[in-house]
């Protein structure tokens, strides 16, 4: 058969190319986030996030702790149950939600090149920048998803054991239960914010290998260091720069008013984290050969 | 270097190379598959198939040279060709804890050009089509090494194409599902799709292959129609008679080349010379012919004097 024969012949996707083409769609991010949740292992961390703000509510209601003890909020838990997510997000910020994001991220696309799907989704087509502008979209979910499942069983446990009397702000005033729930609001969005350019990092990471548990595990020790060198005091010229050392500020949101200048310094440090790291990890990724 | 862009080749290749650190896996190769065509991909263990294939999806990048799926050059316009490529790359791949039918809905999400309506439809199709429908809804964890194959080349047909890149797709099959594939591969290429097939075992691909190519050590060493490629062995002539050195006589004088006597027969390499000619020529001189055959070689043994007789893969 000579290639004048077959050429004339109908091209089977001609058809498709002029109708229906789009230029976005949120089906992959949809069976991307399908993936994420209907993975075990990840079910079992969002049972861990969730537990611990109803672990403190119990305890707290058990041995009512003196003035003082324990971390902030804890003692205010017992006037007002929305301070029970409050205190459950300062203790879990440090460690849990990273370590969640981290194996969130580690998977992200070292996870796909160690089975080998990354090459046939890659010849499906799709372009590898919306691989890796999906994959980050659903981290950024992922992180909103996970400060959730501290939040809100945070929030009905606390007001089921200690009821919703007024807040009393860390300037002594009082807010109203509406108020109170917009400031757990605000404060949920800000460290998912944070969270999310910790992803950012951590997808950069996982374009650099091909073991999504070597990454994770890469990920939670940029995390740490980074907890370490904001915990040392001659390094405080390093302080403001490191992607975590805003997250602390998300209680300046109980303030009355709110003081709003280090959590814009901390939003301002997560968009450049964010876009720094997107951008390493599409430079990375874009001309990677796959050979997994 | 030559550019590509041929529109009557479905896959092109100009010097195509690729080096991992100092080892070379494609030491610069032509490929030239016609729009049409059924082209076997041969060659032994580690002669660089899976990583020309890689190159041509535009998996990995070359290290020197240019290659054109559909007439567009890959990786600039990959994209664009993809669509309307189906790929098996080094066998199969998906996510071990969904399930063989939610492992094709996840690829065909991410498909940009499918219609979301006809998705359910269209992955029943596929599934249908390599026989694997009663076993969809299993998680793909316990699936069988030849359900996962089948799984594989239901990925790639799960819109129609124009191109499909199989790198060993009977991997792991079974008999039937070996002849399956054949005859699968033998209905989409009468559909005018082009087939791109590797290989190492060439008895599976011998009977549907058009056109050959035969890799060895990340060289191409022979290509083209398979007539052609078996003529590089050249076709055989063998005569068997009581009066051998007569018939030798007659051979030679007719051109037939390194003519070989034997106790009771005589053959050679007859080239172009018809056979019916051979038979006329030998009956005429009055040689009492009680056997004639002309054999081209085995793919088989081309192979082996193509790619070398050893059994250790090179390194
Ligand atoms: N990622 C890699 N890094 C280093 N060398 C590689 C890599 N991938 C392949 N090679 C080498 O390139 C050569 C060709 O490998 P390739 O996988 O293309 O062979 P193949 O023809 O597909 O073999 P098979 O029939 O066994 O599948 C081999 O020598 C292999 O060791
Ligand atoms: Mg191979």
């Amino acid at each position: 058969m000579s290639a004048a024969d077959v050429l004339p012949s109908r091209s089977a996707t001609a058809s498709r190319q002029g109708e229906g083409r789009r230029l976005v769609s949120t089906r992959l991010l949809a069976s991307e986030l399908r993936l994420i949740g209907g993975r075990r292992r990840n079910q079992a961390g969002l049972v861990v996030l969730a537990a611990v703000p109803i672990m403190m509510a119990i305890a707290v209601k058990v041995s009512t702790p003196g003035p003082g003890d324990g971390p902030d909020f804890l003692s205010s838990i017992t006037s007002n149950g929305l301070f029970v997510p409050f205190a459950a997000l300062s203790v879990e910020i440090a460690m849990f939600l990273p370590l969640a994001m981290s194996m969130l991220a580690g998977d992200s696309v070292a996870g796909e090149a160690n089975i080998g799907t990354l090459r046939y989704l890659l010849t499906v087509p799709v372009d590898r920048a919306r691989l890796l502008a999906v994959k980050y979209a659903s981290l950024c979910l992922g992180a909103l998803w996970g400060v959730a499942a501290v939040v809100i069983p945070g929030a009905v446990a606390g007001i089921a054991l200690f009821g919703t009397g007024d807040m009393t702000t860390l300037s002594g005033s009082q807010l109203g239960f509406g108020a109170a729930v917009w400031r757990l609001v605000l404060a949920s969005l800000y460290l998912s914010a944070g969270l999310a350019a910790f992803a950012a990092i951590g997808l950069f990471i996982s374009t650099l290998t091909e073991q999504p548990i070597g990454a994770a595990i890469a990920i939670m020790v940029v995390n740490i260091l980074a907890w370490i060198l904001d915990a040392v005091p001659q390094l405080g010229w390093l302080h403001p720069w490191l992607f975590m050392h805003d997250w602390l500020a998300f209680p300046d949101l109980l303030r009355d008013p709110i003081q709003w200048s280090n959590l814009l310094h901390g939003l301002g440090i997560d968009l450049a984290y964010a876009v720094v790291f997107w951008l390493a990890a599409w430079a990375r990724f874009a001309g990677k050969d796959i050979t997994s | 270097m030559s550019t590509v862009a041929d529109p009557g080749l479905a896959v092109e290749s100009a010097g195509l190379t690729k080096r991992f650190g100092s080892q070379l896996a494609v030491g610069g190769i032509d490929l030239a598959v016609p729009r049409g065509a059924v082209y076997g991909f041969l060659g032994p263990n580690g002669s660089g198939k899976t990583t020309t294939i890689r190159m041509l999806l535009g998996l990995v990048r070359p290290t020197a040279g240019t290659s054109a799926l559909l007439g567009l050059p890959v990786p600039a316009r990959a994209g664009e060709a993809l669509h309307r490529v189906g790929s098996l790359v080094e066998g199969p791949a998906f996510h071990p804890y969904l399930s063989g039918r939610a492992n094709l809905v996840r690829l065909d999400a991410a498909d940009l050009l499918a219609d979301p309506r006809t998705t359910s439809q269209r992955v029943d199709a596929a599934l249908d089509r390599v026989g694997l429908l009663a076993a969809a809804r299993k998680r793909y964890r316990a699936y069988s090494l030849g359900m996962r194959q089948r799984l594989a080349i239901a990925a790639a047909l799960l819109q129609p194409r124009d191109l499909l890149v199989l790198d060993e797709p009977t991997n792991g099959l079974d008999p039937q599902g070996t002849r399956e594939v054949r005859s699968l591969i033998g209905s989409l290429a009468a559909d005018g799709t082009t087939v791109l097939v590797s290989s190492h075992l060439l008895a599976e691909v011998e009977q549907v292959c058009s056109h050959l190519g035969i890799m060895r050590e990340g060289h191409l060493v022979a290509q083209g129609t398979a007539g052609e490629v078996r003529g590089t062995g050249g076709s055989t002539a063998r005569v068997r008679t009581e009066q051998p050195e007569e018939a030798a006589r007659v051979l030679v004088e007719l051109g037939v080349e390194k003519v070989t006597l034997g106790s009771s027969s005589v053959h050679g390499v007859p080239g172009d010379l018809a056979p019916e000619k051979i038979v006329a020529a030998l009956v005429y001189a009055g040689v009492g012919v009680q056997e004639f055959t002309v054999s081209t070689p085995r793919l088989e043994d081309l192979f082996v004097q193509l790619t070398g007789e050893g059994f250790d893969v090179s390194g």
